[in-house]
């Protein structure tokens, strides 16, 4: 078997298989069975294979190309074109990656504190990690549709099983939004079925469209997208599914299926429908920038700390999709800012996946002790758990776009190629540097500095081992990208100048 | 060289990831000779730099070390550019900081935290040295974030004071908001010359100059003017310049040592050396220059005020700190770049010098920092006391002291720059730093003289326990000392106006001031013959003899004063109201829209009545679908079974 040709299909399918694998064999319902722990430890190996495969992808893949690669490509539905058809590009690949190293560090921190159905709990992440590596290569738009959808159901499942005391109308109310957001994609891929008469994305890409059907077109996306990035004001199902969420639930949530949302932006609606794109694009701004400044002044007020870091996640997000809409308020030539407002927009989406996945995780750090999240219930943590409150106080800083890790990358090219489009561009989203550190850093004072709160807070333990080494490896992660992001950016820019190509070319027939 | 310059930046930052992460392992006295070695190695480094590069006649380098990342032809790079200037601020950094490092291991004795300490000020040491040695504006804004950081989290060393992590995130967020400024103009650089290195921007400065940016309708603005007027905010953030000054009094809450350190010698002057280094680009903007002069000006004088009303020992130093960096805003403000740095340099030694001999008397005290309780202490810390008087007589200007040199050079030059006319602003500027000069000599001898003259005002047990210092407080003191007292005779020749420069800061022709006073120069005696015939000796001296009235002579003066002069008081002790004005109105401003956005925004509107109204109809429509929610697998199943089929029955009815 030669990997090159399909290494897509083994990272999709590996975890899915072993997923199941692990579900059908661990029916046990005790944490404490040995056969539970033997099925965390087989779900544990699955993900660091699949980690191990994704780093062999990552060896093999070449920056400097702008086509897809590792292309696999079958018939599956003859009847109406759809094809199994998947492959990677410079946009797609870093997000697999991604996908592929946060999967293990939430199984290792799920290991012993999930005590009701662990196997279930490790097979759904399992199973949703092969779905996520499938949303990001699939190139054909059943393919793709299926996996999205699919997507939804470990989620749902994670919060709805392992999730706090609220859950129900949590799971609702993310189910029905992202439900209802993507039903509008499908229709419009079956419009654009009717024009290519496949379901190959590149098809779509190449087929002429007026305006105004673009600007339907854009509308459907933007309501699938736009819940998953989640862009206000269809932000509000994220607060409620974080608290709810289990700390491997907010986790995954926060740092990758969010990502799906900007993703889909800059792999649909920008080549499928510049012109929509282009219609929409000032629109697209300024919710963006409302993002930034509405979120960011939200997230200060917030008590709650899952609450707080959700808010958080919309502000930073907001920078994803301003990167990706000032490409129209440049000219496209090299140096306009065009590529360096998506490229920022891109290593935002990685970096926010490994800062508000390590915050999550500091959170649940202190949920596992203390069964809060209320940030009155801390106060001088840092007097118990020093190693903790060196790890927190790291995130939080790179939450707040602290040069030196990644947090800064992302939003320090954005802000510049905004600049570019226009000054208030600049000037709105660079509030995020004042309103980023206020929110972040005043709740790093209420919990981690001060005296020790209350007898609760004294008789906290500091970090084990586990805890100790998956927050350790994400803050050398946060620090690498930080410290030296070339080899992500140069995974990109092949493939972001070709976008920038595309997206400035009209598709409307005449034009 | 080149491995030189590395080893510089990189041994203070190993020095301060061993004692941090393995403090504990390490223990406490391989944690302080850890540091002390490298920032002493990075100390002598310097000087074989700053040797090489002025008596050896070496020219200036500049090379970058890594690329950090290039996107759209944006180069982003890590790199040094090592001249005169930058040699400079390298000696003055790694010099001070070991005098810290060392007397650190005094200070700290006793502290829980003793080798995160040292682990901070290291860290702090490599962060200011990247910021100095930067050849481009992305290292310079990686520099001067870490020195906020290492700021904030020295500030909050002891953090279970509330007003300690109460001040640090104040300092971290006033000074986000000159970053925020800073960040713009950065942005504006790189829109004007799609590039973040210094050279490729300063060869491209009179391009900038020619451009114009609309921000409000349709008045253009010289990009220039918001270039710079962005990047100084940035500096009035970093060097605590009104009305972003804020932080740094409270920043006293931090243990002394980074005072010295981090708030008086280096990290607030980086503004200064900001806009030094910047200089080709100022230089090109009268407007941005008259905004940095007044800025200076307003800062120099109105905080000096604020000196004489204080009472805590390190606050009094702390607002003749601002005041100092007023001092050299206004320099930068008549182009006369050389001169600020001049003072920036001086005044890292007698300030650093100053809090250190104040960390000392806290020390002797038990930590009292109230003034109003010491008294006598002449006899009790000899070496304190006549440091103390050296650093005192050098931040007054007393002739021959080396802030004398420093502060009547850049006086002169407010007062010789004529290109800003002799409007408002240059009256405004050259009374400020005249006046300033009555003001500062007030507040300095009040200290002195409360600190260690009359009567000895403290409790009987405190008194008991009165001695001077160890050696290891005391050396760096005297080792300060020399360079307060003597480093101006040497240095004004080559620094203000000789070429020791060189091409590091540019002036335009019609600006240079200090060519004019060069003319007239011969030597330093020379320089404090003519200086005996202005008036700023005189004021200084007369503020002294002031103080002597007030405090020693006719103690019962100033509570006379306090009580005549009530309003004028409370407006000084409330710090012209600039704290309420950050905290109640921005701050609680920032929480209150938050809040209202949040209840009426999200919760009322969006989720109550957009979110759940529909979701209630749609619940209403679709129970049925409500009721497949269980979480069983098979309904999902299911679903997308039923749903497959719908679409598959529509395709069909399509085609």
């Amino acid at each position: 078997m030669d990997l090159t040709t399909n290494i897509l299909s083994v990272l999709i399918w590996l975890p899915i298989i072993g997923g199941i694998t692990v579900l059908l064999a661990g029916d046990a319902d005790d944490s404490a069975s040995s056969r539970a722990a033997g099925m965390r430890v087989l779900a544990l190996a699955v993900s660091l294979l699949t980690l191990l495969l994704s780093g062999f992808l990552y060896l093999h893949f070449d920056g400097s190309l702008a086509t897809m690669q590792f292309v696999e490509r079958d018939s599956w539905i003859g009847a109406f074109n759809a094809d199994y058809y998947l492959g990677v590009d410079g946009i797609s690949a870093p997000l697999i990656l991604l996908t592929a190293f946060i999967t293990p560090l939430v199984i290792v921190a799920g290991w012993d504190n999930i005590k009701s159905r662990p196997a279930q709990y490790f097979a759904a992440f399992l199973i949703l990690e092969g779905l996520m590596i499938g949303v990001f290569a699939a190139l054909d738009a059943i393919l793709f549709y299926v996996f999205w959808e699919a997507m939804l159901v470990p989620m749902f499942l994670i919060i709805g099983i392992w999730g706090g005391e609220r859950r129900v109308y949590a799971t609702i109310k993310f189910f029905l939004y992202t439900f209802l957001g993507s039903v509008l994609m499908l229709v419009a891929f079956i419009y654009l079925y009717g024009k290519a008469g496949s379901f190959d994305f590149f098809a779509f890409g190449d087929v002429a469209l007026s305006l105004r059907e673009q600007q339907f077109i854009f509308i459907a996306f933007l309501l699938a997208f736009a819940v998953k990035v989640p862009m206000w004001p269809v932000h509000t199902w994220l607060p409620d599914a974080h608290v709810e969420a289990p700390t491997g639930g907010s986790v995954i949530l926060a740092a990758i299926m969010l990502k799906m949302g900007g993703y889909g932006f800059v792999r649909l609606s920008l080549p499928m429908v510049p012109d929509g794109s282009e219609y929409f694009s000032f629109f697209m701004i300024v919710l963006s920038l409302i993002a930034v400044g509405y979120i960011g002044l939200v997230a200060l007020v917030q008590k709650d700390m899952k609450k707080l870091i959700a808010y958080s996640s919309i502000a930073h997000m907001g920078f994803v999709t301003l990167g990706m809409f000032i490409v129209w308020s440049v000219a496209v030539e090299s140096g306009s800012g065009a590529e360096l407002g998506v490229t920022g927009g891109l290593v935002q989406m990685i970096s926010h996946g490994l800062v508000s996945g390590a915050m999550f995780l500091c959170v649940g750090v202190l949920y596992d002790r203390m069964h809060s999240r209320q940030i009155g219930d801390y106060g001088g943590v840092a007097n118990t758990m020093p190693w903790f409150a060196a790890f927190m106080v790291f995130f939080a800083m790179a939450n707040a776009g602290l040069p030196g890790t990644s947090g800064f990358v992302g939003e320090f090219m954005v802000i510049l190629a905004s600049f570019k489009a226009n000054f208030w561009y600049a000037f709105f989203a660079a509030t995020t540097l004042i309103l980023g550190a206020a929110y972040t850093l005043w709740m790093v004072k209420r919990v981690i500095y001060g005296d020790v709160a209350n007898s609760n807070v004294a008789a906290l333990q500091d970090l084990n081992t586990r805890e100790f080494v998956v927050l350790g490896i994400l803050a050398a992660a946060v620090l690498l990208v930080g410290l030296w992001p070339a080899p992500l950016i140069d995974m990109m820019s092949a493939t972001v100048e070709q976008l920038i190509q595309q997206v400035s070319q009209s598709k409307i027939p005449g034009a | 060289m080149h491995s030189y310059h590395l080893t510089i930046v990189l041994a203070p930052l190993a020095a301060a990831i061993v004692a941090g992460l393995f403090g504990r392992q390490i223990g406490r006295a391989a944690a302080h000779w850890i540091t002390v070695l490298a920032v002493g190695l990075s100390c002598v480094l310097s000087l074989i730099v700053f040797k090489h590069l002025y008596f050896d006649g070496g020219v200036a380098e500049n090379y970058s070390v890594y690329t950090w990342a290039v996107s759209d032809g944006l180069r982003m790079e890590v790199g040094f550019l090592i001249d005169r200037l930058t040699a400079l601020m390298m000696v003055v950094v790694t010099f001070v900081s070991l005098m810290v490092h060392i007397y650190t291991i005094g200070y700290m004795r006793d502290d829980p935290g003793y080798q995160r300490f040292f682990s901070f000020i290291s860290l702090f040491t490599f962060a200011m040295l990247m910021l100095v040695m930067a050849n481009n504006f992305l290292q310079l804004f990686f520099g001067w974030e870490a020195v906020g950081l290492v700021s904030y989290l020295l500030i909050g060393f002891w953090f279970k004071k509330e007003t300690a992590i109460f001040a640090n995130l104040k300092a971290f967020l006033v000074n986000r908001v000159g970053d925020f400024g800073f960040i713009l103009g950065i942005a504006g650089v790189v829109l004007f010359t799609n590039s973040l290195d210094y050279q490729t921007v300063f060869a491209s400065a009179d391009n900038i100059a020619a451009q114009s940016i609309t921000i409000f309708g349709d008045t253009a603005w010289n990009a220039m003017t918001v270039i710079c007027i962005c990047l100084f905010i940035g500096a009035m953030g970093k060097s605590a310049q009104a009305p972003l000054h804020v932080w740094l009094p409270d920043s006293m809450e931090g243990p002394t040592p980074i005072s010295a350190l981090i708030h008086a010698a280096t990290m607030v002057t980086a503004g200064i050396f900001m806009v030094a280094r910047m200089s080709p680009l100022f230089e090109l903007s009268e407007t941005a220059l008259a905004v940095v002069l007044t800025i200076g000006a307003v800062t120099a004088f109105f905080m000096g005020l604020l000196g004489i009303v204080q009472n805590d020992i390190k606050r009094v130093v702390a607002y003749s700190t601002l005041s100092q960096l007023g001092y050299m805003t206004v320099a930068l403000g008549v182009s006369a770049y050389s001169a600020a740095i001049f003072h920036l340099m001086t005044h890292a030694f007698f300030k650093a010098l100053l809090f250190l001999a104040a960390g000392s008397v806290i020390i002797a005290m038990h930590h009292e920092q109230d003034i109003r309780k010491m008294g006598g202490l002449r006899k009790y810390m000899p070496i304190t006391y006549w440091t103390s008087l050296i650093g005192t007589l050098a931040l007054i200007g007393f002739p021959g002291s080396s802030g004398f040199f420093s502060k009547d050079a850049l006086i002169e030059a407010v007062k010789e720059s004529h290109w800003h006319g002799q409007g408002m602003i240059y009256w405004i500027a050259y009374l400020s730093v005249l006046l300033g000069v009555f003001v500062t000599a007030l507040y300095s001898f009040r200290m002195f003289f409360l600190v260690f003259h009359g009567k000895e005002r403290m409790d009987k047990k405190t008194k008991s326990h009165l001695h001077e210092s160890p050696w290891v407080v005391t050396a760096p003191l005297i080792l300060l000392a020399i360079p307060s007292a003597i480093i101006g005779w040497f240095t004004i020749g080559p620094i203000l106006f000789g070429d020791y420069f060189g091409g590091s800061i540019q002036v335009l022709a019609g600006h240079d001031v200090l060519s004019g006073m060069g003319t007239r120069f011969t030597s330093s005696a020379a320089f404090i013959g003519h200086a005996l015939t202005q008036p700023a000796v005189w004021l200084a001296v007369s503020g002294a003899i002031t103080a002597w009235i007030l405090y020693l002579y006719r103690p019962e003066i100033p509570g006379r004063l306090r009580d005549k002069l009530s309003p004028l008081y409370t407006l000084l002790d409330r710090k012209y109201y600039f704290d309420e004005l950050w905290i109640k109105g921005f701050a609680g401003g920032g929480r209150r829209i938050g809040s209202l956005l949040w209840r009426k925004g999200d919760e009322f509107l969006i989720d109550g009545l957009m979110v759940n109204g529909t979701a209630n109809s749609v619940r209403r429509l679709a129970g049925v679908m409500r009721q497949l929610q269980t979480g069983y697998l098979y309904h999902y199943a299911f679903a997308m079974i039923f749903a497959l089929a719908l679409f598959l029955a529509w395709l069909l009815w399509l085609s």
